[in-house]
């Protein structure tokens, strides 16, 4: 989902663009606050892996075709400010070297591809981990929802403000069932790669996941302290 | 002590540069979701070249390569290289702009105005 240039009008291309770039700042600030030296690089492979797995178009229904957006994947391994940072990168590098989504698109493109997948997808992830017990296999299944549903809610984000700001002008309900349906089938493998990718590094290494940091701690905390406190607990 | 980060990481781009090498090459290259609700609904035809579209890696290809696949494979690892640097860069600014942090008695804050 990579809006070239032409498809919205500049008044919205300009909005969309200080708006992306007022949550990259704030993303920025809080990346400073929250990456800990030790997890500065973890973050530059986030963002090289999502760059990565958007490059394995698989396919969907009737000649269609999908890749990863990675918000909601970035936002459970290091937290959605740092997330919509990486994603940023991502589509930067993409707009810039690639001329994969337009220049004048690159707000756009945050918007749908970093801002709103990693902050629905992190919403939602909470939300079943609230529900479920605190172990690894809800931070798995809060991962594939968050994914999920991240997917639709930003094609259906695209439906709206293409109505608003779109260069043609067309029915709304029309663009938006258009989006949505494709996307629900696109989530569905969003939700798989982001599942298989957070079941394996929270596995290995469950202290670089974000997401799972209440479940990380536990562990430090016998391992770091002895015999009496691994007794308490 | 589970702290060591930069193996993770090492092994985790050599992962990425793996996908981008072996299975990138195989990805589909049907339109995806966008451009396919933008071909059904008529506002395809608004999109405009990019600005940077002759770039010599534009759309994933490498001017020079022919074979599409070894093309498609090159561009996948000096994208990963570059996101993976520009990443580094930025983050690692963020970490020396930061502010020492301190445990106790923070200077009086420049914003204060008293």
């Amino acid at each position: 989902m990579h809006v070239p240039d032409g498809f919205f009008d500049a008044t919205t291309s300009i909005g969309t663009g200080v708006a992306s770039a007022g949550a990259i700042a704030v993303g920025l600030r809080r990346s400073a606050d929250e990456l800990s030296d030790r997890l500065a690089p973890m973050a530059g492979l986030v963002a090289a892996f999502i760059f990565a797995l958007q490059l394995l178009n698989f396919p969907v229904a009737s000649g269609t075709s999908g890749h990863l957006l990675g918000g909601a994947l970035a936002a459970v391994l290091v937290g959605p400010w740092v997330g919509l940072v990486c994603v940023s990168i991502v589509l930067l590098v993409q707009a810039l070297v690639f001329a994969d989504g337009g220049l004048t698109a690159y707000g756009l493109n945050v918007i749908l591809v970093a801002i709103v997948p990693a902050f629905v997808g992190y919403g939602v992830y909470r939300l079943v981990r609230a529900l479920l017990p605190a172990n690894r296999r809800a931070v798995v299944a809060g991962s594939a929802v968050g994914a999920f549903v991240s997917v639709p809610v930003a094609a259906a984000v695209f439906a709206v403000l293409f109505a608003v700001g779109g260069s043609i002008d067309l029915e709304f309900s029309s663009v938006l069932t258009a989006m949505v349906g494709t996307h629900l089938l696109i989530g569905i493998g969003e939700a798989a790669i982001t599942a298989a990718i957070v079941s394996a590094v929270v596995t290995t290494r469950p202290d670089l996941v974000h997401g799972a940091r209440d479940l990380a701690v536990d562990l430090e905390l016998r391992t770091g302290t002895g015999a009496t406190v691994l007794e308490a607990s | 002590m589970k702290t060591n980060v930069r193996y993770f990481v090492v092994a985790g781009i050599l992962l990425a540069a793996a996908l981008a090498i072996f299975v990138s090459p195989f990805a589909s290259s049907s339109p995806d979701g966008l451009e396919r609700v933008a071909a059904d609904e008529g506002f395809d035809g608004a999109a405009d070249d990019s600005a940077v579209s002759d770039s010599p890696l534009a759309d994933y290809g490498v001017e020079g390569i022919d074979d599409d696949r070894i093309a498609t494979a090159t561009a996948g690892v000096v994208g990963i290289l570059a996101t993976f640097g520009l990443g580094i860069g930025i983050f690692g600014l963020l970490r020396v702009m930061r502010p020492e942090p301190t445990s106790e008695a923070p200077a009086d804050p420049a914003t204060s105005g008293a």
